[in-house]
């Protein structure tokens, strides 16, 4: 069956890339949000709602930018669109603001947005590329709710603030606190491994976004170098250690 | 002072700013497999969110508040940090050689950590002063530096256990990184 070229980008986003649980971007506002169900939506429709405007914007503008800065370029888009954003939810939804705090302006930083800009909006047409950014803002909003419910289910005994968990049900409490969301993370990972779906972590998803899950590397182009850099350090100091290792070896067996 | 001491405490080790608030979470588990280059981040990390907040505390009550243009702080501190950190490599670069190479690969990976711009929105939001601000920046990238390089350090010895097929790279690393933070709880008493 031959999908329309914007449902295809809906379905590319939501299942078939799906920024949280198969690319793996994201993660800074994946795990601390997530502690409800609600948390997840409101956060995934807010991010949305970026991405779909910073990728129509950059896509708009894709001819205009030079190629040299349009990173700083992008950031500066991503961040005016975010401050509006901001601004409006101060205004009509001050609840989602003040659940959310800090992160909303962290939005700037989500580099699933900037991947996308550079993976995507950056060469493809408006159209396409405001769809693409639906897409994506959906996938990331599903895996939120997804998580945040598990959290919730487990740590509160509630769905969407539904207590649906029988009264002798006693919350494991660890699961709406901190290391709940590295524990829920880990689990998630280790059955994609069990059962080798394709996620980013076990290298069986050919990356088309740059920085291969790994926010540190979003920068496009100027991490290559760097990340090669680092490689090669970390050989230099893996000889080094076998190295040490060898002659500690040779010299038990010169005493003996 | 006590006061100082507190917020350094507080922001280094009781809100542990990756095991508590999940900021740079990515550079924790991306540059966390050898204990050198985690130190080698945790050190730029530290140079550059001190001086990070620095600045963005004297712009915000300089230069934004005066002209009531507060809500434009998401794009200037994002501004800020991005040519803060190119700037520092480039002096680096041209007058420390040792500190360049030392430090050099990690600059340009800071600009997206997104600790860096939450230090300077959470300065901003508790209303710090200059001399507050500068302490918890640098009290938050300790708290960075002491948690990336413990990670480096059991990752080190994780390399050579047994762990089952299905946990093994990321997963592990995340049920560490859960541990820690349960085990940072600890401070909480503090």
């Amino acid at each position: 069956m031959k999908m329309n070229k914007y449902v295809e980008r809906i379905y590319n986003g939501v299942i078939k890339e799906n920024p949280t649980f198969i690319m793996m971007l994201g993660m800074c506002p994946t795990l601390a949000v997530t502690t409800s169900g609600n948390n997840g939506l409101y956060m995934g429709l807010t991010t949305t709602v970026v991405l779909a405007m910073s990728n129509l914007l950059i896509a708009a503008l894709r001819k205009l930018i030079p190629d040299k800065v349009r990173i700083p370029a992008y950031i500066v888009v991503v961040a005016s669109l975010v401050t509006i954003v901001q601004l409006l939810l101060e205004a009509y939804l001050p609840v989602v603001n003040e659940l959310l705090g800090i992160y909303i302006p962290l939005i700037v930083v989500n580099c699933i947005i900037l991947g996308r800009a550079e993976a995507y909006a950056a060469k493809n047409s408006v159209g396409l590329s405001l769809f693409d950014g639906i897409g994506m803002g959906l996938g990331f909003t599903f895996a939120l709710s997804i998580i945040g419910s598990f959290r919730e289910l487990l740590g509160a005994g509630t769905i969407f603030s539904f207590k649906i968990t029988p009264d002798s049900f006693e919350p494991i409490t660890i699961f709406i606190l901190a290391p709940g969301a590295l524990f829920t993370l880990a689990i998630l990972t280790a059955l994609q491994n069990k059962f080798k779906l394709p996620s980013a972590t076990n290298g069986s998803v050919s990356n088309s976004i740059g920085c291969g899950g790994d926010c540190s590397h979003c920068m496009g182009s100027t991490c290559t170098t760097n990340r090669e850099e680092i490689a090669s350090q970390d050989e230099v100091a893996t000889t080094k250690m076998k190295a040490a290792k060898q002659t500690e070896i040779n010299e038990t067996q010169n005493q003996k | 002072m006590k006061e100082l001491i507190m917020i350094i405490i507080g922001s280094a080790l009781v809100n542990n700013v990756v095991l508590s608030q999940f900021l740079g979470l990515c550079p924790f588990i991306g540059v966390s497999k050898k204990t050198n280059t985690a130190a080698g981040m945790g050190a730029a990390v530290i140079f550059v969110i001190t001086v990070a907040s620095v600045l963005c505390s004297i712009i915000f009550s300089k230069l934004l508040v005066p002209l009531e243009m507060e809500y434009l702080q998401t794009i200037v501190f994002i501004l800020v940090i991005a040519c803060l950190v190119q700037f520092v490599e480039l002096i680096l670069k041209k007058y420390s050689r040792p500190l360049y190479s030392a430090l050099g690969v990690y600059l340009p990976l800071i600009t997206t950590n997104c600790a860096v711009l939450g230090v300077a929105l959470i300065n901003v939001t508790e209303d710090y002063g200059l001399l507050t601000s500068t302490i918890n920046g640098f009290g938050t990238a300790a708290g960075f530096t002491i948690a990336i390089v413990i990670m480096a350090g059991i990752r080190e010895r994780i390399e050579y256990n047994d762990i089952t097929k299905s946990f093994q790279g990321s997963p592990i690393v995340l049920i560490t990184a859960g541990l820690m933070a349960m085990a940072f709880f600890g401070f909480a008493g503090l």
